[in-house]
């Protein structure tokens, strides 16, 4: 009988430990759900939120993604998210299409939900928010490994996965520049390779690129894990200053690469930035302040006015060009 | 009790009124669904301590949407991996049928025929692991590691970076729609539907009774007259079939058809049929144990995810779960056979053998090998 007065006591002290949590003024709970865990990237992007949340006050901050990059683990953990009542979803989608029922069924229980860094079609989001416009992005980078192999030469592309959605409309970019741009006439895109945002994967599929194309000149990665592994499959290879890479890369993992010569420039926008941003929006949206129509904007704290376009489209700005010079010193933020 | 070989003991020879009520109790509490039942309540129960939305009706209704689909092809995985086989391609058949499935769709196929090519794709992918294995007599692990990359292979080859997404409104009820109250989702009814004629096949049929034949003794059963090959090619075909059903659910729920569709799966569903005491060596499992263990790690991980657990550190947790479970039996079958044992004895039951050779009073060996 003992031990049974011991178990009601744990049960009764667990109950109240629980319902005091429940009755403290509620905060705001925002989730961040993205591709996979285990990016810097998006642990960037989280930071980010995290910074937004202690600005505007009273915001909790969920940070989930599934082990493995597939809109099957996202949906799962959104089923979780609308069970436990959150306010506000933000999301990098896996598949654009794939997620819209599940999130659609979120904001039927009123919660608010918004896309970054890779959209879901409208319909399944208020708002989504673009670091930077996709055309620039792709102008960019082809216009980044240009400067470094001199405008002459091969090139091919180490990508993500081949669904990822902003992979493939700055891949598309990329490839009109290719054929149309007469700054470009003597470069030739000769692969488009796909890593799946793993490191091994994507190392493997850059040393195959140097078997195929012993002409290969530059690799473009707009990709955080696979310019990285191209950097070190480059410095492995001992192929530095012979082969040039650019990308979308985090200052941290890339200032190596940066520094030993294998990565002349490379281009980000500023995650943390994109976290911020994404929070900032989506309070507005909990909050009624906006709904995610055209012409609406958002009065993002330090980053500014954020405005709303057409289909809730949100442009955050563009991208950033790091070089050894400058590596190191944002290598310490991400 | 020492030198027991327990693995000698054919339970089946011991009669159950032979025994005292508590060896009976004993046996009945050792036995793998009992556990695997205590640990589901276990779960259950320290999910709702620590999370307040867990136990919503609503929210345990639609968790089961992110689990059924596996669960479907538990079913026939149970009768492939009693038989000793193994079935790695599902996951892939899953994506061909889906593939399928999209290509039809944006010829503006309606729902029904949808349906019957998810089906029938699935289907023809099953009887074409069935015939190699069984016809050129060539392993099931072999056989399923090739089909594996090769269905997947082709809807990566066809689809590449694209997404077949236009499918019919009808046809996402199938996978999104309830059946009960707005409540009970459709799958789920379909799941436990495929789960009792299950059971009812493996547990009342001559067939079922094959089927174990055959995982304790394929040359024995051979011998006895079993159609050994054709069984076999009737189970790979079926598990093709429910894989297609997987898949025609699975597409309609996310509406949407990439050659990465269900990736993975393949070792979810064994998971938890391996969990569900079915023995990876052939000739042991139920069916009970099996719906047991998909419930368990589903809720596990919806547990978890309301927790906000990470994936990784989800995949450790059920990673953990599988190993425990594959050591687990061994030694409490040897538990369990040791209690009746003990419990015939102090029955005063007369020397009877209980097992090939083994004396139900010393449990040793009586004729020397």
């Amino acid at each position: 009988m003992k031990k049974f007065h011991k178990l009601i006591t744990i049960l009764v002290v667990l109950m109240m430990v629980v319902s005091v949590g429940a009755f403290a003024a509620p905060n705001l709970k925002i989730a961040m759900v993205v591709k996979s865990m285990g990016n810097p990237f998006f642990d960037a992007c989280r930071d980010g939120a995290m910074e937004a949340a202690k600005a505007l006050g009273g915001i909790d901050i969920i940070y989930q993604g599934p082990a493995t990059p597939t809109a099957e683990g996202q949906i799962e953990i959104i089923d979780s998210l609308i069970a436990q009542k959150v306010d506000g979803i933000i999301i990098s989608a896996n598949d654009k299409d794939a997620l819209i029922p599940i999130t659609k069924k979120a904001m039927s229980k009123g919660i608010k939900v918004m896309s970054f860094d890779s959209a879901i079609g409208p319909g399944g989001r208020l708002v989504d928010l673009i670091p930077s416009d996709t055309t620039l992005i792709g102008k960019q980078q082809v216009e980044l490994i240009g400067a470094l192999i001199k405008y002459t030469g091969e090139v091919a592309i180490l990508s993500a996965t081949s669904q990822a959605t902003n992979q493939n409309a700055w891949i598309e970019v990329m490839k009109k520049e290719f054929a149309s741009n007469a700054k470009y006439s003597k470069m030739k895109l000769v692969a488009t390779v796909y890593g799946d945002d793993l490191s091994d994967k994507s190392y493997r599929e850059a040393m195959g690129l140097f078997e195929s194309y012993p002409n290969l000149k530059g690799i473009i990665s707009p990709t955080t894990v696979g310019v990285a592994a191209a950097g070190k499959a480059i410095t492995d290879k001992g192929l530095i200053g012979k082969v040039q890479l650019t990308g979308l890369g985090l200052p941290s993992e890339m200032a190596f690469y940066a520094k030993n010569g294998a990565c002349g420039q490379f281009a980000l926008w500023n995650p943390v930035d994109l976290g911020f941003s994404a929070t900032q929006i989506t309070f507005a949206l909990i909050k009624g302040k906006i709904k995610g129509a055209e012409g609406e904007s958002v009065a993002a704290g330090r980053m500014g006015t954020i405005k709303i376009g057409k289909d809730g489209v949100a442009v955050m700005g563009n991208p950033f060009v790091f070089n050894k010079d400058n590596v190191d010193k944002y290598a310490k933020i991400f | 009790m020492k030198g027991v070989d327990t693995s000698l003991v054919d339970e089946s020879r011991i009669v159950k009124k032979d025994l005292r009520p508590l060896t009976r109790l004993i046996g009945f509490a050792l036995r793998w669904e009992t556990l695997l039942f205590l640990i589901f309540a276990a779960v259950m129960g320290v999910n709702a301590v620590l999370s307040p939305a867990f136990l919503d009706k609503a929210n345990l209704f639609d968790a089961t949407f992110n689990f059924t689909e596996k669960a479907i092809i538990a079913m026939p995985m149970i009768f492939v991996i009693i038989c000793g086989d193994i079935d790695i391609s599902v996951a892939s058949i899953m994506s061909l049928s889906s593939l399928f499935m999209g290509m039809a769709s944006l010829a503006g196929a309606p729902t029904p025929a949808l349906v019957l090519i998810g089906l029938a794709v699935g289907l023809l992918a099953g009887l074409f692991n069935g015939l190699l294995i069984t016809r050129l007599d060539i392993p099931a692990i072999a056989v399923t590691i090739g089909s594996m990359s090769l269905f997947r292979g082709i809807a990566n080859a066809v689809l590449g970076d694209q997404a077949y997404t236009k499918y019919p409104e009808s046809f996402g009820r199938l996978g999104q729609g309830y059946a009960i109250a707005g409540l009970v989702p459709t799958q789920l009814l379909v799941f436990l539907g495929l789960a009792i004629l299950t059971a009812l096949v493996l547990g009342r049929t001559v067939f079922g009774r094959y089927v174990y034949a055959i995982g304790n003794n394929k040359t024995a059963a051979r011998f006895s007259g079993v159609p050994v090959e054709d069984v076999r090619l009737a189970i790979f075909t079926v598990t093709g079939l429910f894989s297609g059903l997987a898949a025609v659910l699975l597409t309609s729920r996310i509406g949407s058809t990439r050659p990465n569709i269900a990736s993975g799966w393949e070792l979810d569903v064994i998971t938890s049929v391996v969990l569900g005491g079915v023995a990876i060596t052939g000739g042991k499992g139920k069916v009970g144990g099996v719906i047991i263990a998909i419930f368990l790690l589903g809720y596990l991980r919806f547990g978890m995810g309301i927790l906000n657990v990470p994936g990784k550190v989800m995949n450790i947790i059920t990673g953990v779960l599988l190993v425990v479970a594959i050591l687990l039996p061994r030694g409490i079958e040897d538990a369990r056979k040791k209690a009746l044992l003990r419990g015939i004895r102090a029955a005063g039951a007369g020397q009877r053998e209980i097992g090939p050779g083994v004396s139900e009073a010393t449990g040793k060996r009586r004729t020397p090998r």
